[in-house]
């Protein structure tokens, strides 16, 4: 998958799960300084992730995903 | 003593998404009984309810992020409450939230989320269950939800008693405020049961009538030919204050809280005990807390779920307590109209008698057509009556045999 591609969809499901808009979502956009998403948000997100690209992410790297960049990069080198 | 009086109402039910609604509803005999759409009902033998109809929560004030993490009881909670607080204007200071409360009484709690996220640990593993199933799930968030939006910092209650849920939590809130321990308080009930699970279940018990072809005449309290209970969802709130309080703020005062009965049957986990007599006992615990005789009242806010077993006790326990004086009793069920609303019962029940006793009507038990041989009481047939009232009582009689009276009284100063 292109890292276009999976930029658009962690934007759409971060404004599914986080209810933001989807025009305020940029690469360094952080979710809990600027989407106001705690830290359950988060794991709800991150699980959505893992159904979307099929894949597990363990509970150690899910601290390291911070900003929608991290998510993308995360997805990419997996 | 400390007086505790309403000063605001709130509701979310069947026949209307506010208190005024809901009233209004109430007085022109409108049913909120239709055919279920939360979820299949084709192997239902029950396929009815009351469900909220229109039902828009960020109309309601609440953000899409709230209405995504909460379970439709927590929804109905929050919102019940902030129209309660801003019936009753009410606005008070950082040191004053530290003295106001919330008990809310909730039947079940988020029973679809739960159900919701069983089917997902059952078919996609533990992995897949939402990080929110346990705060949609646990009946306390309701409260707890209520006390973050206001931000009232006193005690937080949730008292679980089956159908008197709501009532327990008027009765719980009614005591916090006269022991002096809190000066406001959000009390009711909220519950949204009305779920694949929730249905079987009461389905399975023979509890619920099957009345399918004629949804409006399936709530047909104290008539003889009633079959069973509509589980129905929503919630009621009153905004509890004491009457200082209230006076130097110049609110407005629907009615007096006097006193409260709380009884258990001991007896039986569905039957009520025989002739009711559990539920006379605490209508007769809740004469006597308030210092009343069974001739001070004019009005009784019942129980009647349109069961069999449940109106032919609460009747019974009715004339048993109260003699002669019965036959002058105006006796309704709300239930007639906006089906059983399970832990919500009880709070929207109260605010029914709160609103009866201020504008001194009381609704028609819709339905009623012909009692049994033996009862004897007014059930306030074929539509809304103005009556006189100064001191009324609202009934709820739980499965676990829970029985809980709240009693109010006309204000006067």
């Amino acid at each position: 998958m292109e890292r276009n591609e999976i930029f658009n969809k962690v934007v759409e499901l971060a404004v599914d799960k986080l209810s933001a808009e989807k025009a305020e979502i940029k690469e360094e956009t952080n979710f809990i300084e600027d989407l106001n998403a705690d830290s359950l948000d988060v794991v709800d997100f991150v699980m959505a992730l893992e159904g979307e690209f099929d894949m597990e992410i363990p509970e150690d790297d899910v601290e390291k995903i911070k900003t929608v960049k991290d998510a993308v990069d995360y997805i990419v080198n997996k | 003593m400390r007086r505790v009086v309403v000063t605001g109402v709130g509701a979310v039910t069947p026949v209307g998404n506010s208190a005024e609604e809901t009233w209004e509803s109430l007085l022109a005999g409108k049913s909120g009984i239709a055919a279920i759409t939360h979820f299949d009902t084709e192997k239902f033998s029950t396929k009815l309810a009351g469900e909220v109809k229109n039902f828009d929560s960020e109309d309601k004030g609440l953000s899409k992020k709230d209405a995504k993490r909460l379970d439709r009881f927590e929804i109905f909670a929050i919102t019940a409450a902030l129209e309660a607080v801003a019936d009753a204007k009410l606005e008070l200071s950082e040191s004053e939230k530290e003295r106001a409360g919330v008990s809310v009484g909730v039947g079940f709690g988020g029973i679809r989320s739960f159900e919701d996220n069983t089917d997902l640990l059952l078919t996609k593993g533990p992995r897949r269950v939402s990080p929110f199933m346990v705060t949609q799930m646990i009946p306390n968030m309701g409260p707890a939800y209520i006390s973050m939006h206001l931000g009232f910092k006193g005690p937080q209650s949730c008292p679980v008693a089956a159908c008197a849920s709501g009532t327990y939590g008027v009765i719980d809130a009614f005591r916090y405020i006269r022991e002096g321990v809190t000066d406001v308080m959000i009390a009711g009930g909220a519950e949204a049961a009305v779920t694949p699970m929730g249905v079987a279940g009461f389905m399975n018990m023979r509890a619920l009538s099957k009345r399918n072809d004629e949804p409006e005449k399936a709530s047909r309290p104290f008539d003889k030919d009633r079959d069973g209970f509509i589980p129905a969802e929503g919630a009621g709130m009153l905004v509890l204050e004491e009457l200082e309080h209230a006076q130097k703020r110049g609110a407005k005062i629907y009615a007096e809280v006097v006193g409260y009965g709380a009884t258990s049957d001991a007896h039986h986990i569905t039957q009520p005990a025989p002739r009711g007599e559990g539920g006379r006992r605490a209508m007769e615990m809740a004469l006597r807390v308030s210092g009343i005789t069974p001739e001070d009242v004019d009005y009784i806010n019942a129980h009647g779920t349109s069961t069999p077993f449940n109106d032919r006790f609460e009747t019974m326990a009715i004339q048993d307590l109260f003699g002669d004086h019965a036959k002058n009793l105006k006796v309704n069920s709300t239930k007639s109209m906006v089906g059983h609303m399970l832990g919500a019962a009880g709070g929207v029940e109260a605010l029914v008698v709160a609103l009866s006793i201020y504008h001194q009507k009381v609704h028609q038990t819709a339905n009623f057509e012909e009692g049994e041989e033996e009862f004897h009481l007014d059930y306030v047939a074929g539509g809304a009556q103005s009556h006189p009232i100064k001191y009324a009582l609202s009934n709820s009689l739980g499965f676990g045999g829970v029985n809980g009276v709240v009693v109010m009284k006309k204000f006067e100063d």
